[in-house]
Parts: structure tokens; sequence; C-alpha cells
């Protein structure tokens, strides 16, 4: 297959196909609505089937009951759509069932609007449901990424069995760009002997979040405090851009790490030694490069579409070494080029935090 | 000597957790009997509810998925559509089905999905300590409603079964009650027409269940059966209020016949 003009949202629902994924759930919500309609086209072309729920809660219980049955399969929405399914992904975490959540972050908090925005940060990476879980989190920053990032996300969630979200925003969604699909076609899924098909010629099987005595449940908590522990050790990702011999790191992640990119380039053209370090993966966060970058560079800079969540994590990657500064923009708004570059000269100049 | 009664083969031997007096370990052995009868516990896959019967598991030996407060038919929707070929089923309760979860069980039988919803009416919430229910009647005393539900500041009791027979995708609706033993066995019949719709694949089927709460009634177990009687009967009437369309034409054409 070679390269194709594809939007974001229906590259994400192709990759979604090709990596064996037969079921969606959805309801509408801009700005993801090729998403669904993608699938409402494309599922039944390969024997699977798209469900247009009656909420967001609806379609998340959807996936549960499917992921639970052992298939493989997706939910999307955006930002107030992923508040609903908050309670369904918090027992998702607990059954310990795989699925594909994607969201297409919008302006926030409530209503908010439908411009493009990183203000779900903080809900996807730290736990938007109830109790002690954790989301693998990707953000893409491409169509290409979120085609591929969407592939590597079936399969973890079938390894772990955990859920994993695609944490996108208003402009990945939208945009078109070429892409290609690697992934041989027609993947198949391991089998998956714990779902429900019933219990022909085997013991029955439960799948469930219930563990009413405290040692049971903590005992589940432990199992499940290991497994993050074990993808925090395993599943990290990052990419490094002129971060080797920098002075200030940037941070940023999805479409705010594209704008870095230029953002490094015009700084290195005006003799700035600048440099990105972009998280892939944010939830397991990707520490270790920030931490071994504080040992040369003299400060850091995160950059989002919010007022400042990212920024915790990479405070807690540098642990003190050396200042991490802040700028966001907010409301739908995207950060400039030449405001982060002031930002930048700022903080060179002798700015502290 | 001859054994005559027995456990049904599709029930553990697990005890009950339900205080004594309640009926719903009847309603869970019926549901039982009818997957024996049926022959279809290695093709039955059961979704949970969250409320008196959140344990029911425990004594179904069937495939199992425990679902959230309300949203057994979505997650019913879920599994069947990854395995129409077999037999999806939720049980639930009041609070479950007539107040938290209404959105889906509504969406669910107005798709026509092809999956059996058992609702158990004991017009009171029962796991969290007899607050009232959306089926709790008026003037019926509750932790919440200490002076007796007030129509005017509560509202009146939801009617599940009739409101759900007026959709389309609804192939059978019926309202049971266990008070007695004639009527328990009315309500076998009636579960086990609700998993026959579902095995022919004709569409959504509702059988709803009246059920006592000795404990939060504040009864002994006879008097709680009389007052469900008394009480619930006469507002939540009994009988099918939607079956199968060939059924119906067939009881027309007998009724035709006999006149």
């Amino acid at each position: 297959m070679g390269k194709v003009l594809m939007k974001g949202n229906e590259a994400v629902a192709e990759a979604a196909v090709l990596s064996g994924c037969k079921y969606f759930f959805g309801y509408p919500i801009t700005p993801q609505n090729e998403i669904p309609e993608y699938m409402s086209k494309r599922l039944p072309e390969v024997g699977g089937t798209f469900l247009q729920a009656e909420s967001e809660i609806s379609a998340i219980n959807m996936v549960f009951g499917a992921a639970g049955s052992g298939a493989r399969v997706m939910t999307s929405s955006s930002g107030p759509g992923i508040s609903l399914k908050q309670e369904g992904i918090s027992y998702l975490a607990g059954a310990e069932l795989p699925c594909v959540i994607v969201n297409m972050v919008r302006g926030g908090p409530g209503l908010g609007n439908i411009g493009p925005a990183q203000s779900d940060y903080f809900q996807a990476t730290k736990g938007g449901g109830h109790g002690d879980y954790r989301v693998i989190v990707y953000g893409p920053a491409s169509v290409q990424e979120l085609v591929d990032l969407t592939m590597d996300a079936f399969e973890l969630a079938d390894t772990y069995r955990n859920p994993v979200m695609i944490l996108g925003d208003g402009i990945l969604g939208q945009m078109m760009e070429p892409v290609e699909f690697s992934f041989p076609e027609n993947s198949s899924p391991a089998p998956k002997p714990w779902s429900t098909s019933g219990a022909r010629g085997r013991k029955r099987n439960l799948v469930t979040s219930l563990y009413i005595v405290p040692e049971e449940l903590e005992k589940h908590c432990l199992k499940l405090k290991a497994k993050y522990d074990d993808v925090a050790a395993r599943e990290k990702k990052h990419e490094s851009y002129f971060a080797d011999d920098a002075d200030i790191i940037l941070a940023a992640y999805g479409t705010t790490a594209r704008i870095c990119k230029a953002v490094v380039d015009q700084a290195r053209e005006e003799g700035i030694r600048a440099g990105l370090i972009r998280p892939v993966s944010l939830w397991p966060f990707p520490d270790a490069p920030y931490n071994t970058a504080a040992d040369h560079a003299a400060a850091f800079l995160a950059v989002e579409m919010s007022n400042g969540q990212m920024v915790e994590d990479v405070r807690l990657a540098v642990n003190g070494k050396k200042p991490v500064h802040f700028f966001g923009r907010t409301g739908g708004i995207v950060p400039a080029k030449a405001e982060i570059i002031a930002e930048v000269k700022k903080i060179l100049g002798g700015g502290r935090q | 000597m001859k054994k005559i009664f027995s456990r049904p083969r599709s029930m553990t031997d697990k005890p009950m957790h339900f205080c004594p007096g309640c009926t719903h370990g009847v309603i869970q052995r019926l549901i039982a009997e009818v997957i024996d009868d049926l022959g279809i516990q290695e093709d039955t896959i059961a979704i949970g509810p969250v409320g008196c019967a959140v344990f029911c598991y425990d004594y179904w030996d069937v495939d199992f998925q425990q679902a959230s407060h309300g949203r057994a038919p979505a997650v019913a929707t879920g599994v069947k559509r990854v395995h129409p070929d077999k037999v999806v089923f939720s049980l639930q309760g009041d609070g479950d089905i007539a107040a938290i979860g209404t959105t889906e069980i509504i969406h669910a039988a107005a798709r026509g999905e092809k999956i059996t919803c058992l609702f158990v009416n004991n017009s009171i919430y029962g796991m969290t300590g007899g607050q009232m229910a959306p089926t709790t009647v008026v003037g019926q005393k509750s932790t919440t409603t200490p002076r007796g539900r007030d129509r005017d500041l509560a509202g009146y009791p939801v009617k599940m079964t009739e409101m759900l027979s007026v959709l389309d995708g609804v192939v059978y609706a019926a309202r049971v009650s266990v008070h007695n033993p004639a009527n328990v066995l009315k309500a076998k019949k009636a579960i086990k027409k609700a998993f026959e719709v579902q095995l022919r694949g004709e569409g959504f089927s509702l059988v709803e269940i009246l059920s006592t709460c000795p404990t939060n009634w504040g009864l002994s177990p006879l008097d709680a059966v009389r007052w469900l009687e008394k009480n619930m009967v006469p507002y939540f009437k009994l009988g099918e209020y939607k079956v199968p369309e060939e059924k119906k034409h067939e009881e027309i054409a007998v009724a035709e016949v006999a006149g």
C-alpha cells in the first residue's frame, strides 16, 4: 500500500480496522465525527459492527461488553464525551479489559468550544475515573503517527489487558497528510481464553471489577500495580530533537511539538542552542531523557495548549535540577512560533520562574 | 429412593446472601431452571447489575460479566454483537433499570437488541439500606421518604413494562410476581418465553418480576408477600403486555373460533 492523503480522524479509523478492530461504539461530538462516520461505512465491509450509541456512557459500556467477549474494539470522542466515559474506563481498567479510546481534545472546561486543545492531559494520564488505575496514553504529532500509534495501541491493549488512549486534538483529527499503512492486513489478535463466549467445554469465565473482600481487592490492586510498573519499565517513548547539546530544552507533545520543532530550527539559526524532547507516550511519561538533559541544559520550557498540565510531569522528571518554565495558550488557541521564541529568549536572558 | 427434586444444573451450591424471606432467591432459581430446561447453560452469557443481585454470578454457573450501575443493557449489547449466536441476558433491580439505567434499557429495547432483560422490582433500594426507588409506591415509607412517598414531592412510580412495551423493538414484555406458588409458576413461564424470543432471534424481551423486601419494608416474610399483593399488584398490573406478532395472531384466531 503506497502513500495516501488522509484526514487524521479517518486515518485513525482505518488504522483500527487494519489492526483487526471489528467493533466500534460511539456518540457524535465535534471534532471527531469523521471517526464514527468512517467506521459506519468501513466496518461492515470487514464483517464488523458499527453501532451509534445513545450516549457516551452507553458507548463505553458496549465497549466493555465487546472487550469482555474477546473482540478488538474502539470508541472515540472529545473532551465532554470523554468525561462521560470515565466511569466505564475505570470499570474497564478494573476488569482488565483491552480497548482503544480516542480523544480528539477540544477546548474545556464544561462545554468549552470545538477548537483544538491539550487540556485533557490530567484527565487522560492521571486517571479521570475513580480508583487506583492507569490508562496507557499516546500523544501522536502527525497523521502518520496517529496511524502507527493506533496500531500499537491495539497490540499494547491486548498485551497488558488494559485500555489504551490516543490523545489527539482538533487539529490532528481534521488535518490531511500523506500516510502509509505498513501493518499487514487482516491482523488477527491472539485468542483470549479469559473472555466470555459461553462456557462450552471449560469452566465458566467471570469478567468483573468487583472484589468485595478487602484482602482480595488489595491483592487485585497490587496485581494491577505490578502490571503498571511493567508498562512503565517497557513502554516509555519519546523523540529527541537537537536535545543533546541544548541550553534550553522545550517539552511539548502532539500539535504543539510540531510548532516547537520550528521554534528549535529558528532558534538554532539565530545561534541559540535550543532542543526539544517530545513525549510520545504520555503515560508512562518518558522521564529519563528530561532528567539526563538537566545535566547540561540550563532550563526547560514546557509548551502546551492548556494552562499547564504536562509541565508537572516535566518538573517531576527534572526533579529540581533545573528550572522548568511554562508557556501555554488555551481556549482553542494554538501557540504561535513567534511567541514561543520570545519566551525562549526571555528565559535565556535571565528570566527565572 | 427416587430423587424428585434437586438443584438446577446451572446453579452453584453457594449459599445465597439474600436476607431471610426475600423472594430474590426464588427468581434466581427460576432463571437457572429455565436455562436448564432450554439446555443453554454452555451458550449463555449473563450480565449482572449493581444492587441486591450484584452477587448473582456466584449462583449461576454460566459465563458472566459484571456491569456498572444501570449499564447492563449496554454491556449486553456489546456482548451480543460479538456473540450473536449466544444467549445474553441481564438481571437488574428497580434502581438499576428504572432510575440510573433508563437510557440504556430504553435504547437497547428500541434497537430491538436480541437480548433478554429480567427486572426485579421490589419497590425499594435494598442493597443501600431501604431508600426510595423509582418504583416505590405512593405512600410507601422508605429511609428517604420517612413520611411515605409524597406524590407532590417525589412523583409517581415508573411503570417500565408498560413504557417499554410500546417500542417496536420489543417483542415480548410481561410483568409477573413471585408472591405465591401459582404466580411463581407463571413467572417461570414468562421467563422461558422471553428466552425463547431471543433464541428465535425475534428481538428484545423483558420480564418484570415483583419481589419482596422484608428487611427494608420492615415486615415479616409472610406479611411481605401479603403487602406485595395488596400494594404492588394493583399498581403494577400483572400480565403480558406484548407478545410476539405470530403468537398474537394465533391467540386472535383461537378467540375467533371460540367466539
